[in-house]
């Protein structure tokens, strides 16, 4: 393949693979501007059908709904479809339920404790960076694994160990002289532990994206900063936080997010009668209740619009916050 | 364009004409070839004796062919919404009572207009739950009420009677008392949060009420209503009932099977329960529930019922109707999982179990209450744990709990009628 770049464009001319033109629509040496005008026309239509199957499943799945939340969030449901247009009726609800207020507190209160599993991924990670120590691959794999396991059988495993007279937990601190308490069904306890099980189960993944972080620092900064006497501690602080801040940035991202829209883990582990719901209930929860038990869809989906507006108020924050702590090599 | 917009217009209105003509046929008549009618349940283990039922019903009315749909009940309700909004719901299929105003005001059920029924049978309070504006939409089904459950080993060894019919709130309270034991972490009572097996029925032994008769007012506003709630909180603040964050922990059914509860409230379906763990099937039996200032237990059933848009109307209601004919309820009795609901077929479900003494949910029947409900019952079942949880935990005295639901719910009952 060692042919002139104009060589490559007569074959391509001549077997019609407009794909591997449009590699190279800008080859030298030849003015074309016409031929230009058709190559891009085609470009476009190729690079149109390669991007449709996506296009279409997220617009039909994510985009449509996503509108029609919207448009429903303006109207009031029948339980079994029919709806009219209300206006700003369910919004107006919703800033006077004293409910909804409670669940934002809830719920940015978990996304706070939330971030609390970022300190900890970044040491797993930083700890389980070294190759070539023996069974590094056997921990990285037991971190991970929570990763991928059901979200509901991990709740309910842990509602076990959290149990107030049967807990593993409650009896391993009853061994060392100290009463548990019913660590779900004690309102100041109960958010506390969602967030231990929430933490636990996405350390893993946070800890994938860091490793993937650490291992594109370049190796000559570590020697450089050897060679001017820094100890691990100040490597650690001066070379691997700020170069792998953008990997922080992301995993602090992802992490708010998905605090944001617990759900599963308040459903399995708290329940319905549990004298924790009202300090547990999440935005997301209250969805549910709203949408799925009292059949008020369009207070519902206002619901789910305005977290959306919430979480996107609240990344962009975060987006404007990177600048002062996020170093892009 | 403006032509293929003028069809596209025509054959909407055509549709739209057609969909009013096919709803206002007053009179369904018989279809003329072959029918097979779906059939939606959600118990498994009722799936052998509705078959059954399918198939007599068959060799009676040998062109329709009867399809048993077994969905989960956890998904059934789920699934049915959806179903009916899109108008694939099963031809007949199970309902309850805190969802039947639902379907019934939304249109999706068809009342059993076209065929002969006899509502004589049948508890007259479970019939009653089944109808809606002066109409009768399915037959009762099933029924199940509520009784004392009760640890005969540890009534023996703290030397109290075993409860029977002469026992009032204070023989329950005396008798809960006795058998607290603290060291041995046992409980004579639990005092569970729900309304079915719980607090509905010492409200109406109270003489108060959860719901108007016309669905329109809660009851929780009526001291009444409070004495029934105080029954219950009372137990928990003498420490004769596990705290309401120990009964999250662990359900008060499991405290009973592992003997650290001596009483449970608890239903008639509980018996196939009682059965399957050593220790219940050993110790425990069952008695009627004591008396307030009146006697009451809640009953409620099943029924099954007609989807107002079936292509099979007449077949359908037909179908319906042999549901809750004898021969179906004799068929039903037989497998003793369930009371069938039409009288004089009880016998067999009570000799199924023989350790228990069964009957005693049967002689409830005359002063059964049935289990409260609205057009939207679940929006206020919702209101009343939230409320009443902060009662239930001693955080808040019960009249103000109370005073709270009857206010939200009497709000959520307004919601309804729009």
């Amino acid at each position: 393949m060692s042919l002139p770049a104009g060589a490559v464009a007569m074959v391509d001319e001549a077997e019609a693979a407009p794909v591997a033109v449009a590699d190279r629509p800008t080859a030298p040496g030849r003015p074309r501007r016409k031929r230009k005008g058709r190559l891009d026309r085609h470009t476009g239509l190729w690079a149109a059908f390669f991007l449709a199957p996506t296009t279409i499943g997220l617009g039909v799945f994510y985009l449509w709904p996503v509108v029609q939340t919207i448009y429903f969030s303006f109207t009031s449901w029948g339980p079994f479809g029919g709806h009219t247009f209300i206006g700003l009726d369910n919004y107006e609800a919703i800033f006077q339920d004293p409910q909804v207020g409670v669940a934002a507190r809830n719920t940015l209160y978990f996304a706070v404790l939330g971030l609390l599993g970022l300190p900890v991924s970044l040491v797993l990670a930083a700890t389980l960076n070294r190759p070539g120590r023996k069974g590094v691959s056997a921990y990285r794999a037991l971190i991970f694994l929570p990763v991928v396991t059901m979200p509901a059988a991990v709740a309910i495993v842990w509602r076990w160990l959290f149990n107030g007279d049967f807990g593993i937990i409650n009896s391993l601190l009853g061994s060392v002289g100290i009463s548990g308490t019913s660590w779900l069904s004690n309102p100041d306890t109960a958010l506390l532990a969602l967030a231990v099980v929430g933490i636990w189960s996405t350390v893993g993944y946070n800890m994938v994206i860091l490793m993937a972080g650490l291992q594109s620092i370049p190796k000559q900064f570590y020697e450089a900063a050897s060679l001017d006497g820094a100890g691990p501690v100040r490597q650690f602080t001066s070379i691997t936080v700020p170069l792998l801040s953008p990997s922080l940035f992301f995993v602090s991202v992802l992490s708010v997010i998905g605090s944001l829209q617990t759900f599963d883990l308040v459903y399995v582990m708290i329940g319905k009668t549990s004298p924790a719901l009202p300090q547990t209930r999440t935005i997301v929860y209250l969805f549910f209740e709203k949408a799925f038990i009292a059949n008020d869809r369009g207070y519902a989906a206002a619901l789910a619009f305005v977290l959306l507006l919430v979480i996107s108020a609240i990344t962009g924050l975060q987006f404007w916050l990177q600048k002062k702590w996020v170093h892009y090599a | 364009m403006r032509r293929r917009l003028i069809s596209v217009a025509v054959a909407v209105g055509t549709a739209a004409v057609m969909a009013l003509a096919a709803c206002s046929s007053s009179t369904p008549t018989e279809a003329s070839g072959p029918v097979t009618l779906s059939y939606g349940v959600w118990d498994k283990n009722q799936v052998p004796a509705m078959q059954k039922i399918a198939d007599a019903f068959h060799a009676a009315n040998p062109n329709v062919t009867v399809n048993v749909q077994l969905t989960p009940y956890t998904d059934y309700f789920t699934k049915l919404q959806v179903a009916a909004t899109g108008g694939e719901a099963p031809d007949v299929f199970w309902m309850n009572g805190p969802n039947f105003q639902l379907y019934a005001s939304n249109g999706v059920l068809q009342p059993l207009t076209d065929v002969q029924v006899d509502t004589a049978p049948y508890p007259e309070s479970l019939v009653k739950l089944y109808q809606y504006q002066g109409k009768q939409y399915g037959l009762p089904k099933d029924f199940d009420t509520v009784g004392l459950w009760y640890n005969k080993k540890h009534f023996d060894a703290a030397g109290v009677k075993y409860p029977d019919d002469t026992w009032t709130w204070a023989t329950f309270k005396e008798a809960a008392t006795k058998l607290t034991d603290p060291a041995k972490g046992q409980f004579g009572a639990a005092a569970q949060l729900t309304g079915q097996e719980g607090y509905y029925n010492t409200i109406f032994q109270a003489g108060g009420q959860v719901v108007s008769a016309d669905g329109k007012s809660s009851g929780y506003d009526d001291p009444k209503a409070v004495e029934g709630l105080k029954f219950w909180t009372d137990l928990i603040a003498a420490n004769v009932s596990p705290s309401q964050g120990q009964m999250t922990d662990t359900a008060p059914y499991q405290m009973f099977e592992a003997g650290k509860v001596s009483m449970y409230w608890g239903g008639s379906w509980d018996a196939a329960e009682f059965t399957s763990n050593a220790l219940t099937k050993a110790d425990a039996d069952v008695a009627v529930l004591p008396q307030g200032a009146q006697r009451a237990t809640v009953i409620h059933g099943l029924s099954n019922v007609v989807f107002a848009r079936t292509k099979y109307k007449l077949e359908a209601q037909r179908f319906a109707a042999f549901l809750g004919s004898k021969e179906a309820a004799e068929i039903q009795a037989g497998t003793g999982t369930v009371i069938p609901a039409y009288n004089g077929t009880q016998a067999e479900w009570v000799a199924a179990y023989p350790q228990f003494k069964l009957q005693n949910f049967l002689d409830q029947l005359p002063y059964a209450k049935p289990l409260p409900v609205s057009a939207n019952t679940a929006a206020w079942n919702t209101a009343e744990t939230d409320e009443l949880t902060k009662a239930w935990t001693g955080a808040e005295a019960v009249d103000q709990s109370a005073k709270r639901l009857a206010e939200s719910m009497n709000a959520l009952l307004a919601k309804e009628g729009r």
